[in-house]
């Protein structure tokens, strides 16, 4: 689904992320974990198109995302803050993104009535606009938002940070629902070692700027990562 | 303390991303402070010649109109002085004295040339006056009185800011004085003379204003001292949230998905709220230019036209993209064409300023000549200027923080001084059209040439628009980091 060739990213000299080859196969869920600095959010950027590779490319299903903007309709991301429209109510949102994904009202609904329970009534209906919002809250719209549209490829990135446990609990139910489609790839970043193996089938480790493991999930893969992040 | 300060606002101004324009725009700045500064200078040298040759007592004469000035400029400070804006959050929990800074964010305000304008016209009559022959004493406690008015319309700037359409209240009250007076009902300077003619003849009367400016002073301090919480001030205010669906917009389309937001993000945040109430005050812009007995150059008059109907195309056309700039990476990734997004704005500014068209139709009672010049510069407005406004937009970079800047530490001025210069070049060519053929032949001529330039401007409409479409491809990756930054 996603190949990496020979894409680098430097900032006056300095690279920051530097990967020769990269394969995420449709359907797999990918977790990136990593140090602060490790390059995980240049590479979300990078395969959003919202900075310019120094060298090499990404292919999202067979379109280069920095010449084409082909890989739109099927990629969903969610990034920060600044993926949501702060004087909107969640609700219009939700219909806003609908609207740009091709989704009629009802779809929306169907697909918010079905996530209730991760909103835990903090979202819909309140009276509130997204600036309002705290930041997890904020958060659960931005990630229910890219669910939207039926999407091949979803991106979160830090999905967990800011969440309370026992939406984290209900977010890992969500993500690994959403992998056992054969037909999304999801992509997740984070810096919690237990969610990310919890929820992924492939974990790739990355140190400034350069992977330093590729590890497909085994029962000692927990116990592997802790080794390699302990001082 | 206060060095520390400096060195934050220094580093604040050099690295903000539109440093470049930002220092091209104060160039430009100071040329026009320099001219007016010039202006004034010539007036208070000639105000006092020009009087006394109309037999007049030159300090009687211009204290009596002393209360258009103050109010004047109140309005003009009103609507472009800019209040302190810092970055205050950071500063709180370090070792600052609240005090400090408080007083070091008016500190700011009361360098501001909206204060030293004044010297230009004040000093150089204080000293004609003294020059002759007037009482030394009672002119120095006259000139300490002008200042302290000075500086209090400073803080009345500073507390009214944070008020809701002020500035149409404060113009709508100047409008009414100064037809009562124009029309001989009611004059208000019969009244403030007495006063301000009492703070030269009676010694003990500068008081009054000196102490009025120290209770302002006061005011403000313990009003932004109190507003110094993150839950006072510094917050923003949560206004009870309704959904709105505007589904009558669903048959437009994707031009129908645009508009809704564009819709929302006017209704609900103030700084682009006042964009609809500025538009509304150009409407009356060409009562300058239409009266009977206008002083200004028959040229002109084009300029007013324009200027009537592209209200809102200047200040909210303007600063497009720059308006979506706090969720612009959501824009650049979700499925969206630029096309729809650029004509949604463009029908936007469009349908604003077929509004101010009609709404301007009551300059019929000047003739049909003056309504003519109007709908001759909606014309040139809808067919050029909406796309050189847009044009100009995508080069634009200075993020619009529309979220924040409600507590009593932001900036909502939507019309400042920035949009006042970026509008004037779009200005210069129909000027020249008109004078060009107001000089072959008549100024009917000259609107002919302004309106087919509209026309011809607005059958290019596809062009531009790709054009437009190009930048904003090109310009995307520094438009996102751009935007990254808070102003």
């Amino acid at each position: 689904m996603i190949q990496v060739q020979n894409l680098s990213k430097s900032y006056n000299g300095t690279a920051v992320l530097k990967i020769n080859a990269l394969e995420i196969p449709r359907g797999q869920s990918f977790g990136l974990v990593g140090n602060n600095g490790a390059g995980k959010t240049t590479f979300f950027s990078l395969l959003l198109d919202l900075i310019q590779p120094s060298t090499g490319n990404i292919i999202n299903n067979d379109v280069l995302v920095n010449v084409s903007e082909n890989w739109k309709p099927f990629t969903s991301s969610f990034l920060d803050e600044s993926f949501l429209i702060g004087y909107l109510t969640p609700e219009e949102y939700f219909y806003f993104i609908g609207d740009l994904r091709n989704q009629n009202k009802a779809d929306v609904d169907a697909l918010l009535v079905k996530h209730d329970e991760f909103f835990n009534g903090e979202i819909l209906k309140n009276k509130k606009y997204l600036r309002d919002l705290s930041k997890g809250n904020q958060k659960k719209v931005g990630i229910i938002a890219t669910l939207i549209g039926n999407p091949e490829v979803v991106i979160l990135d830090e999905p967990f940070a800011n969440l309370d446990p026992t939406t984290v609990s209900r977010l890992k139910k969500i993500i690994k629902e959403l992998a056992e489609n054969p037909n999304v790839t999801v992509l997740v970043s984070s810096h919690d070692l237990q969610h990310t193996v919890e929820v992924c089938d492939r974990i790739v480790v990355l140190n400034r700027g350069e992977i330093v493991k590729d590890i497909q999930k085994s029962p000692e893969t927990l116990q592997e990562l802790e080794t390699f992040f302990a001082v | 303390m206060i060095q520390k300060f400096l060195y934050l606002e220094w580093k604040a101004f050099i690295r903000s991303a539109s440093f470049g324009t930002n220092l091209a725009l104060k160039i430009l700045l100071g040329f026009i402070a320099i001219l007016y500064a010039f202006i004034l200078l010539m007036v208070g040298i000639g105000a006092f010649y020009g009087l006394k040759k109309m037999n007049l007592d030159p300090l009687h004469e211009v204290n009596k109109f002393l209360i258009y000035y103050f109010l004047i400029d109140l309005g003009i400070r009103l609507l472009l002085q800019k209040i302190p804006v810092m970055n205050i959050r950071p500063l709180l929990a370090l070792p600052f004295k609240r005090p400090t800074i408080v007083n070091f964010s008016i500190g700011k305000t009361l360098l501001s040339f909206f204060n030293f304008l004044h010297v230009f016209f004040f000093l150089p009559f204080t000293i004609v006056l003294l020059i002759e022959g007037y009482d030394v004493v009672s002119l120095i406690l006259w000139h300490l009185a002008m200042f302290a008015l000075v500086y209090s319309n400073n803080f009345l700037n500073i507390i009214l800011t944070n008020k809701d359409n002020v500035f149409a209240v404060f113009t709508a009250i100047v409008l009414v004085l100064g037809g009562f007076q124009y029309y001989h009902y009611f004059d208000i300077t019969t009244y403030t003379s007495v006063f301000f003619d009492g703070l030269f003849n009676t010694k003990w009367m500068f008081l009054f204003p000196v102490l009025a400016l120290m209770g302002l002073y006061y005011y403000t301090y313990v009003y932004l001292k109190n507003n110094l919480y993150l839950d006072a001030g510094l917050s923003s205010k949560h206004e009870i949230a309704k959904t709105e669906n505007l589904t009558w917009l669903n048959q437009f389309g994707t031009l129908g998905t645009f508009l809704k937001n564009d819709i929302k993000l006017i209704k609900r945040n103030k700084r682009s709220r006042t964009t609809v109430v500025m538009s509304l005050l150009f409407l009356f812009y060409g009562l300058i230019f239409f009266r009977e007995n206008s002083h200004q150059p028959e040229v002109m008059r084009i300029f007013a036209g324009i200027f009537v109907s592209g209200g809102f195309l200047f200040t909210f056309g303007q600063f497009v993209p720059s308006w979506d700039s706090s969720y612009y990476p959501l824009m650049m990734t979700q499925n969206i064409s630029y096309k729809g997004y650029l004509s949604s704005k463009w029908w936007l500014v469009v349908i604003a300023t077929f509004i101010s068209t009609i709404l301007a139709s009551f300059y019929l009672f000047y003739g049909w000549q003056v309504y003519l010049t109007i709908v001759v510069g909606a014309i040139y407005n809808i067919g050029v200027n909406s796309h050189l406004v847009l044009l100009g937009g995508a080069y634009t970079k200075t993020p619009i923080d529309l979220a924040m800047s409600k507590g009593a530490f932001g900036d909502k001025k939507a019309f400042n001084t920035n949009t006042m210069l970026l509008s004037l070049p779009k200005l210069v060519l129909p000027l020249l059209l008109y004078w060009a053929g107001s000089s072959l032949m008549n100024p009917n001529l000259g609107l002919v040439f302004v309106a087919i330039a509209g026309v011809l401007g607005f059958s290019l409409r596809d062009k531009v628009f790709s054009l437009i479409e190009k930048i904003y491809r090109t310009e995307k990756y520094k438009t996102i980091n751009a935007y990254k930054q808070k102003s």
